[in-house]
């Protein structure tokens, strides 16, 4: 014999491991117990089958891997000794799971033990097939279990309508062919048997519309009288939890009227009268009782409106909601959540005791008080709620700031009086969990701020008193430094006092003080130091006596390690002492930011983003269009977010705001200097504009667009030297060039347009054709640009013409809108709209899209699909 | 219905684990981590529910083991604490006043037990003297087998030995 297969007894392996004082001394008995087994395993000795899967499944319990043994499960199912059968089960349903491959050999063995005659052995395969089936063992096996709903013993009845849930669950179609078997099973007298038929119902319901049909006809009145004896059923010990009979039954049977009732006027009617019966009769001291209650009150909720029994079910939850037990609160909270939907004059009724649900020590209970005050606020009673939750931000526990933040700027931003008191709330969280508040959030407040110009001096005000207290706040310390670089005249100058302020006295000194320490604390990220540097920039003309100290605090930076700060520090250096004349006007205030925009671009489905830009168009005021706007995010976050920055389409709208402040200052330098404005896109390294063209950054910019360039040329806009080598022209003066601090004008490359692609057609149906044609931009490889051309083939004219595509995800596709949605007859005219890729696996993968194409023609929407896989190589 | 059950001792030991949903073997593990690090830190005061990823979490605490249902979030809260102490008063009565020891030996018939009282992650019994007369049913279907099997093994080695 095997000196390993012998081994020890069950009952001595788990002492033998017990006994391990170390982890390691219990992975060396671990390790020679499964060598046995292996050993045991490979010489395929049936003797110790038994045991070895047990040990195993203990084995499995502590953690360690075991799929060695799965095989000898499926040995054991197929021998013919039910002790053999039911340990193969049991280590079958622990060992494996529905997706492995192995299971599909176990299939047949199921079916033998299905067809047995011994009620057990049927038992353990049914229990096995409940557990772990797949899809493709539910097809197979259905037959087997349709027929074990009739077994002659009610013991396999039972577990073959809950083997019948687990198989609809896995193929809905299945459903109905379980109509009929499922329906007798609710004539049972034997408790498991009709406890496992409703619940059979009620899953079957849910998948099935004939089958919830057939129910509310046929079964209605006979559940009614089910749940009625059982109500008034005499004590039956068997059955009986704390003085009830059978809560199980008794909440499944509310569960199947729950789905029975709902959206049935007739059915609701039937059962009303007995639910009216459960919800006054039933025991309520003891936690089976208030199960059903529960569950009972869940019922009436969901069924065909009847007054009478709502008010009893919000009664119920009211007297739960002023339940000790913690249990009990919880699930009444739960349900006002469902309530609040039906009644929300009945759920506001509980709102202070709600509210004391937000400050509970249990996490779980502060959780769900918080969901269902959020949908309890209103226009009305916003400021005494929000003032409740924002002083108990201040006391809260740390991990539960998080979601309170969350909620109080949601619920404030949506149902915000004025703005003012906006304003003042979102200072009082920032100042309380600045370090929660998420980063659309305080970007949304700089956007209101910038949008209530009576206010800008009260909010700088407010944010410095603010800083003064919780410096250690990191939001807040951004929003104020931002309002100070923009509204640092207003600070010290006491300007635009509104009657409930009061005067402070605030020196140019002491708002640089602000900014320094901003800057200098070690916590501060490279977000708000690279804000400070450009809150410093502006504070340099707003505050001319404090000029040299600021210089002096921006020199500090110019040897920071990060390229983004150094550059800014030598950039704004340079403006600073070279450039005193066009200072003043390089750091205008910024203009303001579009409200509309900002919020569209924050629900930011891609569709919806685009039809907003092309709405918004014009309002942008600084002449940025939006695709632009993804590339100035590397302006701000040159590491930190790189690569979370464009999916946020929130978080780009501040880059914008810090990044774009360069366009009004062009805007300024225009008209009186036409060469600052060379200097300055020197200075930022932009790339220089066409030399023909060079009169003003605006025109740069707007151009740029035009020529679908933008992105290149933005994308420099974060790259200190390189770029501006590149594309420098001569044009540039290169008197400014000794800015740039040594790199000399370069000779222009010239543009090359690259290679050209011939045109495809894209898609040809009998009513439609689109042709793509391609071009690329200069120094970009990876990005193509296509021009889709749309022509109508057929007689009749398309209206409400809409192209929608999609690409992999090695792919980006940027789309400008069409150039109509109307599509004439016949090919009389054409629709075109241009697309932009990115091929991220430019040189080894090709581009693929899918399209789809929707339109009305005669009056009748049409939709067509297709893919376009024969795009030229080499895009 | 439930997706899983697990027992866990205080000390963040595993007793027994049942999926009904499937779950990798990896994932497995990390559900088991995460789920005792939240559980066996509430304290003895709060509600016995805790929401996690979408689910819901129902436990019960028996001396220094903790029974653990995650559920769907509609369903019935109260109605599985129910249902665990159900399938608590069923061991009980099988072992005769149960404690962890019993489970951790007979580990397989704790799992035999639960398999009366669920499947599919659904209720199957809510009587308790069914289920026990089930598994006595079953314990003897294997005594008898096991013990034909070794009379058998006697008579072959008698057989052997007068060779």
């Amino acid at each position: 014999m095997n000196p390993f297969s012998s081994g020890t007894r069950l009952r001595d392996m788990i002492r033998a491991i017990r006994a391990c004082k170390t982890a390691a001394e219990e992975r060396a008995v671990v390790r020679k117990e499964c060598a046995s087994i292996r050993a045991a395993i490979s010489e395929d000795d049936p003797d110790y089958r038994h045991r070895n899967l047990a040990k195993l499944m203990f084995i499995h319990m502590l953690g360690y891997p075991t799929h060695f043994g799965q095989m000898e499960c499926l040995k054991l199912i197929a021998s013919p000794g039910f002790p053999e059968k039911r340990i193969g089960y049991l280590g079958l349903m622990l060992l494996l799971d529905e997706r492995q491959e192995v299971l599909m050999l176990v299939t047949n063995s199921i079916k033998q033990d299905l067809n047995q005659t011994n009620q057990y052995i049927v038992g353990l395969a049914l229990c096995a097939l409940g557990n772990i089936c797949s899809a493709e063992m539910a097809r197979d096996l259905a037959p087997e279990v349709e027929r074990l709903l009739q077994f002659r013993d009610p013991n396999v009845r039972k577990k073959a309508a809950l083997c019948t849930i687990r198989i609809i669950k896995k193929v809905p179609d299945l459903a109905e062919n379980f109509i009929n078997p499922a329906a007798a099973l609710l004539k049972e007298k034997h408790h498991g048997v009709l406890l496992t038929g409703v619940q059979l119902c009620t899953e079957i319901c849910k998948v099935s519309t004939e089958a919830l049909e057939y129910l509310r006809k046929k079964c209605i009145t006979g559940l009614v009288k089910v749940l009625r004896d059982l109500t008034n059923s005499p004590y039956a010990p068997e059955y009986d939890i704390s003085g009830i009979t059978d809560p199980f039954l008794h909440i499944r049977l509310l569960k199947l009227f729950h789905v029975l009732g709902h959206g049935d006027a007739d059915a609701s009617d039937t059962m009303s009268d007995i639910l009216a019966q459960v919800a006054t009769k039933t025991e309520t001291n003891k936690n089976a009782g208030n199960a059903i209650l529960y569950e009972c009150v869940a019922t009436i909720l969901s069924i065909e409106d009847n007054g009478g029994l709502r008010v009893l079910a919000v009664n119920i939850l009211g007297r739960f909601l002023s339940s000790r037990d913690n249990n009990i609160r919880y699930v009444a909270l739960n349900m006002l959540m469902k309530a609040i939907a039906l009644d929300s004059q009945a759920v506001q009724r509980h709102r202070a005791t709600i509210l004391e649900c937000v400050k509970d020590p249990d996490a779980s209970i502060r959780k769900r008080a918080l969901e269902l005050v959020y949908l309890l606020v209103n226009e009305s009673n916003v400021k005494p709620l929000t003032k409740e939750l924002v002083d108990y931000l201040e006391v809260s526990e740390a991990e539960f700031k998080g979601d309170l933040t969350a909620k109080i700027c949601s619920i404030v931003e949506k149902f915000s009086p004025e703005k003012i008191w906006y304003i003042d709330q979102m200072v009082k969280v920032l100042t309380q969990a600045g370090n929660y508040v998420k980063d659309e959030v305080w970007h949304a407040l700089i956007i209101v701020i910038t949008n209530a110009p009576n206010l800008h001096g009260y909010t700088v005000r407010a944010l410095y008193k603010a800083v003064q207290t919780a410096g250690g706040q990191e939001t807040l310390v951004r929003v104020a430094v931002w309002c100070i670089g923009e509204y640092g005249e207003m600070l010290v100058g006491n300007s635009g006092m509104l009657d409930v302020e009061e005067r402070i006295n605030v020196t140019e000194a002491d708002a640089v003080d602000v900014i320094e320490t901003a800057i200098r604390c070690h916590s501060s990220d490279l977000t708000t130091r690279a804000m400070c540097l450009i809150a410093l920039l502006k504070l340099s003309s707003r505050y001319p006596s404090c000029t040299k100290r600021i210089n002096d605090i921006i020199l500090q930076q110019k040897g920071s390690l990060v390229l983004e700060l150094q550059q800014r520090a030598i950039e704004f250096n340079s403006i600073i002492e070279r450039h005193e004349k066009i200072r003043s006007a390089l750091v205008e205030r910024m203009p303001v930011l579009d409200e509309a925009t900002y919020s569209g671009r924050r629900a930011g489905s891609v569709p919806a983003a685009v039809s907003t830009s092309q709405g918004a168009l014009p309002k942008i005021p600084n002449g940025v269009v939006k695709p632009a706007s993804a590339a100035l995010v590397d302006l701000l976050d040159l590491s930190s977010d790189a690569d979370q920055a464009p999916s946020s389409s929130g978080g780009d709208y501040l880059q914008d705001l810090l990044g774009v402040d360069l366009a009004p200052a062009s805007q300024g330098t225009n008209q009186t200097d036409k060469r600052g404005a060379d200097v300055l896109l020197d200075l930022l390294s932009i790339g220089a504009p066409p030399a023909q063209s060079s009169s003003s950054m605006l025109d740069m910019l707007s151009s740029g667009q035009d020529n679908k360039s933008a992105v290149g040329m933005l994308d420099n806009l974060a790259s200190p030297s390189a770029p501006s080598a590149q594309a420098s022209s001569p044009g540039a003066s290169s008197s400014m060039m000794d800015l740039l601090d040594g790199f000399g004008p370069s000779p222009s490359v010239p543009e090359t347009n690259g290679p050209t692609y011939p045109s495809i057609v894209a898609f040809e149906s009998n009513s439609l054709k689109i042709t793509y044609k391609f071009s690329k931009e200069p120094g970009n490889p990876q990005t193509t640009i296509i021009e889709a051309q749309f022509v109508n083939k057929s007689p009749d004219i398309y209206s409400n013409f809409v192209f929608q595509a999609a690409v992999p995800k090695f792919l980006q596709l940027h789309m400008d809108p069409a150039s109509g949605n109307i599509l004439p007859e016949s090919g009389n005219g054409s629709i075109t709209q241009k697309l932009r890729v990115s091929n991220s696996q430019h040189g080894k993968k090709s581009l693929v899209m899918r399209m789809r194409i929707s339109y009305k023609a005669n009056d009748k929407d049409v939709l067509e699909e297709g893919q376009v896989n024969n795009f030229p190589r080499g895009l | 219905m439930i997706h899983f059950v697990l027992l866990i001792s205080r000390q963040g030991k595993v007793r027994l684990t049942k999926w009904y949903s499937p779950y990798s073997m990896k994932e497995r593990s990390k559900v088991i981590r995460e789920l005792s690090g939240i559980i066996l830190n509430r304290g003895p005061k709060l509600c016995k529910f805790v929401e996690w990823r979408g689910y819901k979490v129902v436990y019960r605490r028996y001396a220094g083991l903790y029974i653990c249902m995650c559920v769907d979030h509609d369903d019935n809260e109260l109605e599985i604490l129910e249902i665990i102490h159900h399938y608590v008063v069923i061991l009980d009565h099988y072992f005769g006043s149960v404690c962890e020891l019993d489970l951790i030996f007979n580990f397989h018939k704790a799992y035999y037990i639960l398999d009366e009282i669920l499947i599919a992650g659904e209720l199957q019994e809510s009587n308790k003297k069914t289920v026990e007369r089930l598994i006595d049913a079953q314990d003897l279907l294997e005594e008898v087998a096991e013990e034909d099997a070794s009379s058998v093994n006697h008579i072959i080695a008698q057989a052997s030995k007068n060779k």
